[in-house]
């Protein structure tokens, strides 16, 4: 059995596989499982949006246009992000900054105008302690919320980070999990949006 | 006095009053407080500090993250056992007119901590402790894909360890269970911190563990040396990655659910209230759509030491691979959906019943062909009966007696009977002792000269083996019969007319049986290091398959100098058989630099945990830290070092030498 089996410097091994690659796939594993955190949430929903316990019940407490208002500002951010991760990609750094500070923007007046929602909703009495569907509407919503707002401190700081360092295949590379991050959160919204918004405007 | 009110409302809900004041109480604080005492000393002593700073505490090399693990593992394994014996103790005499040693409240805090403790401190901990040796070397890796988040998780891990711990000393435990059911976990009924307490340790070391898991299911998808296809992996790292997806997917669940019930608690929310429009059954559908999966999250892992313990000592390869790959998918998918089973006695109809019912059984198929394909392994192998191999025995006829017991309890008929009974608890002791503790014992020992150069002692590992094996029978088969006699779990007295005292004796026999087992593990480790010179083991001891054994030993931080080449199955086994000559020069090795900000992450954000327990808001404040940390991590350009080829091959001279 002793064949004589000689192992050649055929390919490099130092790099055996594309560290830009793994760290892309690890965050996609991660937006999944805050895919399953959500969907957590939205069986909570489910489960307790009629739980109004003499409370007011969606139909009565959601303005529709105001939401469509919010709804459209985070879809434009989604794709002013779009357009900072194309001048990203072309290395134009300007560019870069300025969409990315259009996306703040945007995410910032969304954020803003949920802060103001809540906010109507407790002085009216009918905060997260009223009933089973304001508890787990609040959280479900502040929970997107949270996350916009950590999207928020990831874009300031990626802004400082590009005007500093330039566009590096590093930077490229958190430019676009940053971007994956933002999309993510205007998909869970359109599920927001029609789940708790219009499916609660529908019910009486 | 107003500046004494004052400095109360920085405390929060913290004061004096907190601090133990009955004598069993006090006894344990005081070990608490007294062994970290004892360790800074020592450290300080033998002056030390810098050492454990510069080796361990900033270090992102996974073994040595993983001997942590064990080692926080190992010592809240001795809490959750003697947590044991005060039940025991208290069930064999609290019966008629003897109230026993433990009140009804602190009873119920032991069992609580018992569960809590063995489950998220112990099991997890071996497990991602022997994760993080193993899968790197075995998938011929240097290290795993993000060594940061890896260092994090472990801290994270460690800082929900110290939580709980200091719930003995300020404050006081949870008494609502392991799993802490609403609405008696709700704030009307558990008032004080111990649910609180409860919640944020688990919220800790559930996220470190989530982050754990996606670095090694990433890990094991991307970093395979070349060659290493999927099918190619040993046993263990299949099985690693069957867990880790199950991590992914289970444990943001976790998360919401202590959320929630923190909600409620915290800023009056009404999830899981009995009025307010609550749904308390909602919690216990959202903890078991993790718990299940929990259950095989910890014995999947397990699993796969068998795999390799049975192969490597029956001198065979593994029988029936593509099999055993499968059956661990399926168990994945399947543990999804059975989670109802848990609670049968909720009242969801016969047809939601039937279908968990169902599945629960199906989920016993994938199992048992597992275990047919480790017998046909065994089946004409030179057995050479090493105590990792006598685990794996023990391991298969526990392990089926637990199961048929959980195929009968799949029944939702039965399960009406035999629910919260003692019954349960003997089956499903059955299934984590026997299936993850043994497995991981078997691990432990058949790995243990890898990393450190010595066997561990053969003739007091069988004395520890016997005696746990033993014990641990004369423990729980009482509990069977018990639980189909009425007794219920979590029972702090009963009466005399009963008659079950005796088997509640035989129990507690079993248990001391299984701590002088402990007394042998321990006494095992300190023999094996005092005669460490004469049983060095050398590079491969059990003439083993997977590619770790090629490794020199100790093995050199930087796990391979050149990564080694793979063609087949058990690469190792043939490199062995063949006679290979590496001509292949050598390359620089990247690895990351030590750094103790993931220490830091974690002790921030066990302050901040600890300042939510007690509502001192200002302090809360401090987790605000973490996320500084991870901004300025960001910033850091500078994160690995390199060793260049020359230096690699000297260092490859000197561990391939023994130098080291």
């Amino acid at each position: 059995m002793a064949a004589e089996i000689e192992i050649h410097n055929t390919n490099r091994l130092i790099e055996s596989y594309d560290r830009d690659a793994t760290t892309i796939l690890g965050f996609w594993v991660y937006l999944m499982t805050d895919c399953v955190l959500f969907a957590s949430l939205f069986a909570v929903f489910a489960v307790l949006r009629n739980n109004t316990f003499g409370g007011p019940s969606g139909a009565t407490l959601f303005s529709l246009p105001y939401v469509l208002a919010e709804t459209f500002s985070l879809l434009t951010s989604s794709f002013t992000c779009g357009l900072a991760v194309l001048s990203a990609q072309r290395g134009n750094k300007k560019h870069t900054i300025f969409w990315f500070g259009v996306t703040f923007l945007l995410g910032l007046i969304f954020l803003i105008m949920e802060i103001s929602e809540f906010h109507k909703f407790v002085k009216m009495g009918d905060s997260w302690q009223r009933s089973g569907f304001l508890s787990s509407y609040f959280t479900l919503v502040g929970t997107h919320g949270l996350h916009i707002t950590i999207g928020l401190i990831w874009i300031a700081v990626m802004c400082v980070y590009v005007y500093k360092r330039g566009i590096g295949q590093t930077t490229l590379k958190r430019i676009r999990m940053l971007s994956l991050f933002w999309h993510f959160l205007d998909v869970v919204w359109i599920f927001i949006f029609t789940v708790v918004y219009l499916f609660g405007a529908l019910h009486a | 006095m107003s500046l004494f009110n004052n400095l109360a409302g920085i405390l929060g809900k913290l004061s004096l009053k907190q601090f133990p004041h009955d004598p069993l109480t006090m006894f344990g604080a005081g070990l608490i407080v007294l062994v970290p005492i004892v360790i800074i000393a020592i450290l300080t002593v033998t002056k030390r500090w810098r050492w454990l700073y510069r080796e361990w505490l900033t270090t992102q090399d996974p073994k040595r993250i993983g001997i942590m693990y064990i080692i926080v593992a190992i010592a809240m394994g001795l809490r959750g056992l003697s947590d044991v014996l005060l039940i025991r103790t208290q069930q064999a005499i609290s019966v008629g007119s003897s109230q026993g040693i433990l009140s009804a409240s602190h009873f119920q805090q032991i069992v609580s901590a018992h569960g809590t403790i063995m489950i998220f401190f112990v099991a997890m901990g071996l497990m991602f402790g022997i994760i993080n040796l193993i899968v790197p070397l075995q998938i011929g890796a240097r290290d795993v894909a993000f060594p940061f988040l890896n260092a994090t998780s472990f801290w994270l891990f460690f800082s929900g360890m110290v939580l709980i711990n200091l719930s003995l000393v300020i404050g006081d435990f949870s008494a609502a269970g392991w799993l802490a059911y609403p609405p008696l976990s709700e704030l009307k009924y558990s008032p004080t911190v111990g649910v609180d307490y409860w919640i944020w340790s688990l919220e800790i070391a559930g996220v470190g563990s989530l982050l754990a898991g996606i670095n090694f299911l990433v890990t094991i998808l991307k970093m395979r040396v070349k060659g290493m296809s999927l099918m190619k992996m040993p046993m263990f790292c299949w099985s690693v990655l069957g867990s880790m997806f199950l991590v992914a997917f289970a444990f943001p669940i976790l998360t919401v659910a202590l959320t929630l019930l923190a909600f409620d608690r915290d800023l009056g929310t009404h999830f899981f209230t009995s009025g307010g429009g609550g749904n308390m059954m909602m919690y216990v559908n959202l903890i078991w759509a993790w718990g299940h999966p929990e259950v095989y999250i910890l014995v999947l892992p397990a699993f796969g030491v068998f795999s390799e313990v049975v192969s490597a000592f029956s001198r065979k390869k593994l029988f029936g691979y593509t099999s055993m790959v499968w059956a661990i998918w399926a168990i994945v998918f399947l543990s999804f959906i059975v989670w109802l089973h848990h609670f049968f006695t909720m009242g969801a109809g016969s047809n939601v019943n039937a279908f968990f019912g169902i599945m629960t059984m199906i989920i016993a198929v994938p199992t048992g062909v597992k275990l047919f394909n480790w017998l046909f392994t065994m089946y004409r192998g030179k057995l050479d009966l090493k105590t990792p191999l006598l685990w794996f025995i023990a391991f298969a006829v526990v392990f089926t007696i637990g199961g048929m017991a959980g195929v009968l309890m799949a029944v939702p008929p039965i399960d009406f009977q035999l629910h919260n009974s003692l019954f349960l608890v003997a089956h499903f002791h059955m299934m984590i002792v026997g299936g993850v503790v043994f497995g991981y014992f078997a691990g432990i020992t058949y790995w243990f000269p890898k990393f450190f150069g010595f066997k561990l002692n053969e003739r007091l590992g069988r004395y520890a083996f016997w005696c746990w094996l033993i014990g641990f029978l004369l423990a729980f088969i009482p509990l069977y019969i018990l639980g189909f006699m009425g007794a219920t779990r979590r029972l702090n007295h009963y009466s005399a007319s009963l008659g079950w005292q005796p088997l509640f004796v035989v129990a507690g026999i079993g248990a001391v049986v299984i701590a002088v087992g402990v007394g042998f593990q321990f006494l095992q480790l300190i023999f094996s290091i005092l005669q460490r010179h004469q049983n060095t083991s050398g590079d491969d001891p059990w003439d083993a398959r997977s590619l770790e054994w090629s490794l020199p030993t100790p093995v050199p931080f930087y796990n391979y100098a050149r990564l080694p080449a793979v063609t087949e199955r058990d690469a190792f086994w043939i490199a062995k058989r063949t006679h290979q000559i590496d001509t292949r020069e050598y390359e620089p090795i990247e690895l990351p630099r030590n750094t103790p900000l993931s220490m830091i992450i974690g002790v921030s954000i066990l302050i901040f945990a600890f300042a939510i327990v007690w509502h001192i808001w200002w302090l809360a404040a401090v987790g605000l830290l973490a996320a500084v940390v991870i901004i300025i991590r960001s910033m850091d350009e500078n994160t690995t070092y390199t060793i260049s080829a020359n230096e690699v091959m000297k260092l490859d001279k000197l561990y391939r030498e023994g130098e080291v």
